[in-house]
């Protein structure tokens, strides 16, 4: 009675396979896996030589060779202080990836536990959580982050800070719609049935089915954070001079466009590759982890 | 009789990432001007498929019409152009699906659905249409007032009635119902069957019912034809088919329906599973569940001979071979 | 023994009643209804969309909480029960879902889906590895499902196989008594037949008692002992299976029994095409529910209320005219 049985697979591979045949998704997930390369190099070199690469030749300022072109020993040019671009991109990756990971990292535990239980638990615990996201939601997400960074003072803990409560109310609001048509699932009577308890009903039933729209909104999300740092910066609100974070970078440029064009198209073109693979790898884990939305 | 339709060796694929699924394997069928033909089959079996190749409403990619002739009216629709296939759709053939739930548009009246259709094909004013409208309301056992209502104002039997509505309005010559009462339930299934039953006559279309239910079928059709795995395993006469049934295949599913009349301590199920579509088996696609199968159903495909009269079927046994 | 002559009650059910608040009144989903039922049998509940049949089942389980009433099992009313002991009692009482694929975990393969009621319920230790996976082959092996499916999720397999691991995540407790709800309405016919006979098999072999709710009357007079009717949260007429087709007397029974359609070309039935469709009990009137549609009715039908009366032996019904209807 048994026939051929289809390759026995993971969700997990299944989900990779489908992922892989997005070719877009794949050059985005390429380019984020490089520069997550370039993050954790440049972090060790610093470690390892006690901060002395980034002293010389990241910060360090070289007034003669100011606003020089690109050439073939600096590729990106110099910048306003004669500092070598294509280094200070190097070393500036970090500063933009991490934060935006940590941030939404941080937004996604603390929206998602508060959406997963106004979303489990319903009636008047709903109504407390949600409504104050929606205070949360109507004040413009940037706005709120520049309030809070005006208010604890500008800082990499304090921007973190800032990301993160500013992206809460989203993941709080994907959380809980998905927990909300998980939870009348048969599967979830079929649990209560045999007895289980509400905690297990959470971590072992709801919580895993609801991965996948988290997870998307979670690689949209650290897109969208990093625009927040790159314009909290481009403010003067954000990293600090002389890090060279890209947007500060392109906030200190733009007073010389008229003069020397690249040192603003190149931190711009570098937040706007960063955000497109994001996004190109979000729409990819969407259709992967989901195939029932594409069609 | 005049023939209305004949399908000639109809071959349908879609190509997909997991394979390619055989979904319409060579199915050849005619249809005469007024009659009923009940296409029987479980999920899977290239029913929905053939009715869609029919309609042209394949969806391509994945889904290609890689062989065969759709005479319709003495005429090849696989030729048309898309823009003359727009004018038979709707106006000459038209079909019914399964869920009345989601076929109507949420944000019209449905007297606005019906005259929609009726003002695409029909040269008509607005008002004419809209008065046609209520016209296939009131047959359809709606009163003409409720046109001016949404479609979650009505119930599921209404709503599929509204449908039945779109779908005569133009007066088609075919109709094809894709399990048009399975959301039903079955006092309100008796009274949509009914009432197709009685505008088909009054109307003299032809109809091809899609249906996995046997009962439906009895109730309905004059012609039958049993599907699996994409072809047509077994064609006749209602009678001829439930009476005298020969292929495996459909003696198994009288099997599997417990009888309202006879008591049985067990049903006699068919073994197995039906076959994954990408990868068919090899010779009669029904051997490995079929409990006579010798060597020649599993390496040569039988083809379809006549049992008596109009009754085909395509099995070695019945032919004798096994 | 007594037993041969009659066999145990296992469980009573006494004007059990679930309403559910909607924005329109008080939906009377499961409106005063009794019976009972005997160990080993097998009680078919049947009606249309709505009549509260699932409702029903999943109040007597109290997935649903009952608005009143009273469930006795094993002499022991376990609306009464905390929540201690109702997981403990859980081990004894269990339900099939109608849909295979929604009553799945989807992140849960074949061997965990059967593991966690038995953790759950602390018959194994999560540390037991080898008595796990023994009692899993034991229970993959009852419901017919082959060994090397073992680590597939539900996903990769078919409506009938999700089924079986539906039915056997319900087994793997030693229930006495299982709610099937609706469990082959979204299989295919062979399919179907292959899980009725299995679900029969089972019951042989371990003496379960179903109560098997559907809409499909043949699947219902094939499997059931007894047959209760239900419309708008009601039962209407309660009889032996083949009683109740051979000799019918509520009208609502008639008019439902007559839309079968039977696939037999010389079969004549006279059908009594209903009129109107089902409303929701929503602030029912008083009286007989069913008066509206019936063609029967008298203006009296919609004052008195109606409750089963035994007319024949086994046989009741909720109906004041069934006499005078029958001639």
């Amino acid at each position: 009675m048994e026939k051929v049985q289809k390759k026995e697979k993971t969700l997990f591979q299944e989900s990779w396979r489908r992922f892989k045949q997005n070719r877009l998704a794949m050059v985005g997930l390429g380019f984020l896996g490089l520069l997550t390369m370039i993050s954790i190099t440049t972090t060790i070199i610093d470690v390892v030589t006690d901060n002395r690469v980034y002293d010389t030749y990241v910060i360090s300022q070289n007034l003669v060779m100011r606003l020089k072109g690109p050439s073939a020993e600096h590729i990106f040019g110099l910048d306003e202080f004669g500092r070598d671009i294509f280094l200070r991109m190097l070393w500036g990756t970090r500063y933009s990836l991490f934060l935006g990971a940590i941030g939404i990292l941080a937004s996604t535990i603390v929206g998602g536990t508060l959406g997963a239980i106004a979303g489990f638990y319903g009636n008047a615990i709903d109504n407390i959580v949600m409504r104050f996201m929606d205070i949360l939601l109507a004040i413009p997400s940037i706005l709120l982050a520049i309030a809070i960074v005006a208010a604890l003072g500008p800082g990499l803990v304090n921007i973190l800070i800032a990301i993160a409560i500013s992206y809460i109310p989203t993941f709080a609001r994907v959380v809980r719609a998905k927990v909300m048509s998980i939870k009348d699932q048969e599967f979830i009577e079929a649990a209560r049935a045999v007895g289980a308890s509400d905690a297990r009903i959470i971590f072992k039933y709801i919580i895993p089915n609801s991965l996948a729209p988290i997870i998307v909104q979670a690689t949209l999300g650290v897109a969208g954070a990093i625009l927040s740092i790159a314009g909290l910066s481009f403010l003067g609100l954000g990293i600090q001079p002389p890090m060279p974070e890209w947007g500060a970078m392109l906030s200190n440029a733009r007073t010389y466009i008229r003069d020397a064009w690249h040192i603003t198209v190149i931190p711009g073109l570098g937040i706007m590759l960063t955000i497109l693979s994001l996004n190109l790898v979000g729409d990819g884990l969407r259709d992967a982890l989901d195939p029932r939305l594409k069609n | 009789m005049a023939e209305l339709l004949e399908v000639r060796d109809l071959f349908i694929r879609y190509e997909t990432v997991d394979g390619v699924v055989e979904a319409v394997n060579g199915i050849s069928l005619k249809l005469d001007k007024g009659s009923t033909l009940g296409l029987v089959g479980e999920t899977g079996a290239g029913k929905t498929t053939l009715a869609k190749g029919i309609m042209r409403l394949v969806p391509n990619p994945p889904g290609k019409i890689t062989k065969g002739e759709i005479i319709f009216n003495g005429k090849d629709i696989l030729k048309l152009s898309e823009a003359d296939m727009r004018k038979v759709r709707g106006k000459e053939i038209s079909m019914i699906f399964q869920d009345p739930m989601t076929s109507l548009n949420p944000v019209m009246t449905v007297g606005e659905q019906i005259a929609e259709v009726i003002s695409i094909h029909e040269k008509v004013s607005s008002k004419g249409a809209m008065e046609k409208a209520k016209e296939m309301l009131e047959m359809v056992g709606i009163p003409a007032e409720r046109a001016e209502e949404y479609p979650h104002q009505f119930s599921g039997g209404m709503k599929q009635r509204v449908i039945i509505a779109i779908a005569l309005a133009c007066n088609p010559s075919l109709l094809i119902a894709d399990e048009p009462t399975t959301a039903l339930d079955v006092t309100i299934q008796a009274q949509v069957l009914d009432m197709m039953k009685k505008l088909k006559d009054k109307l003299n279309t032809s109809m091809i019912l899609i249906t996995h239910d046997l009962g439906v079928v009895t109730q309905t059709c004059d012609y039958v034809a049993i599907m699996y795995a994409g072809e047509i395993v077994e064609y006749g006469s209602l009678r001829d088919v439930f009476k005298n049934p020969q292929h495996p295949y459909t003696n198994g599913l009288f099997g599997s329906i417990p009888s309202l009349a006879e008591d049985v301590d067990r049903l006699k199920p068919i073994k197995g599973l039906m076959p994954d579509p990408t990868n068919l088996p090899k010779g009669c696609k029904f051997n490995p569940r079929c409990e006579y199968a010798e060597e020649i159903c599993r390496c040569q495909s039988p083809e379809t001979t006549e049992v008596k009269g109009i009754h085909v079927v395509k099995c070695f046994k019945a032919q004798g071979l096994v | 023994m007594e037993e041969k002559v009659k066999r145990t009650e296992l469980l009573q059910v006494k004007n059990l009643k679930k309403y559910f608040k909607t924005p329109k009144g008080m939906l009377h989903a499961v409106d005063d209804v009794s019976f009972s039922l005997h160990e080993g049998e097998t009680l078919g509940v049947v009606g249309e969309s709505g009549c509260g049949k699932s409702t029903m089942g999943r109040a007597i389980l109290r997935l649903h909480e009952p608005t009143s009433g009273e469930v006795i099992f094993k002499g022991e009313n376990i609306l009464k029960f905390d929540k201690k002991r109702m997981k403990k009692l859980r081990e004894e009482m269990q339900i099939i879902f109608q849909d295979p694929y929604a009553s799945l975990n989807p992140r849960m393969t074949v061997s965990e889906t059967i593991i966690d009621p038995l953790i759950i319920q602390g018959k194994y230790k999560k540390s037991d590895k080898e008595g796990l996976q023994k009692k899993v082959r034991e229970i993959m092996d009852l419901v017919g499902l082959s060994q090397k499916l073992i680590n597939t999720y539900p996903h990769e397999l078919d409506g009938g196989r999700r089924q079986r691991i539906g039915i056997g995540r319900a087994l793997a407790l030693n229930p006495k008594f299982i709610v099937c709800d609706e469990p082959v309405s979204a299989l295919d016919v062979s399919i179907q037949a292959q899980v009725l006979n299995l679900m029969q098999d089972l019951q042989e072999e371990l003496g379960l008692t179903y109560m098997f709710i559907t809409h499909d009357l043949s699947v219902v007079r094939h499997i059931s002992d007894n047959i209760a009717v239900m419309y708008l949260g009601q039962i209407v007429e309660k009889a032996p299976a083949k009683l109740l087709f051979k000799n019918p007397l509520h009208p609502y029974t008639h008019a439902l029994l007559s839309a079968i359609p039977v696939p037999d070309p010389d079969y004549k039935m006279k059908r009594i095409l209903l009129q109107g469709e089902l409303t929701s009990p929503i602030n029912p009137a008083p009286g007989c529910r069913f008066a509206k549609r019936c063609i029967h009715a008298t203006p009296e039908c919609s004052q008195q209320e109606y409750s089963l009366k035994e007319v024949e032996p086994g046989h009741f019904v909720a109906c004041s005219r069934f006499n005078e209807i029958k001639n």
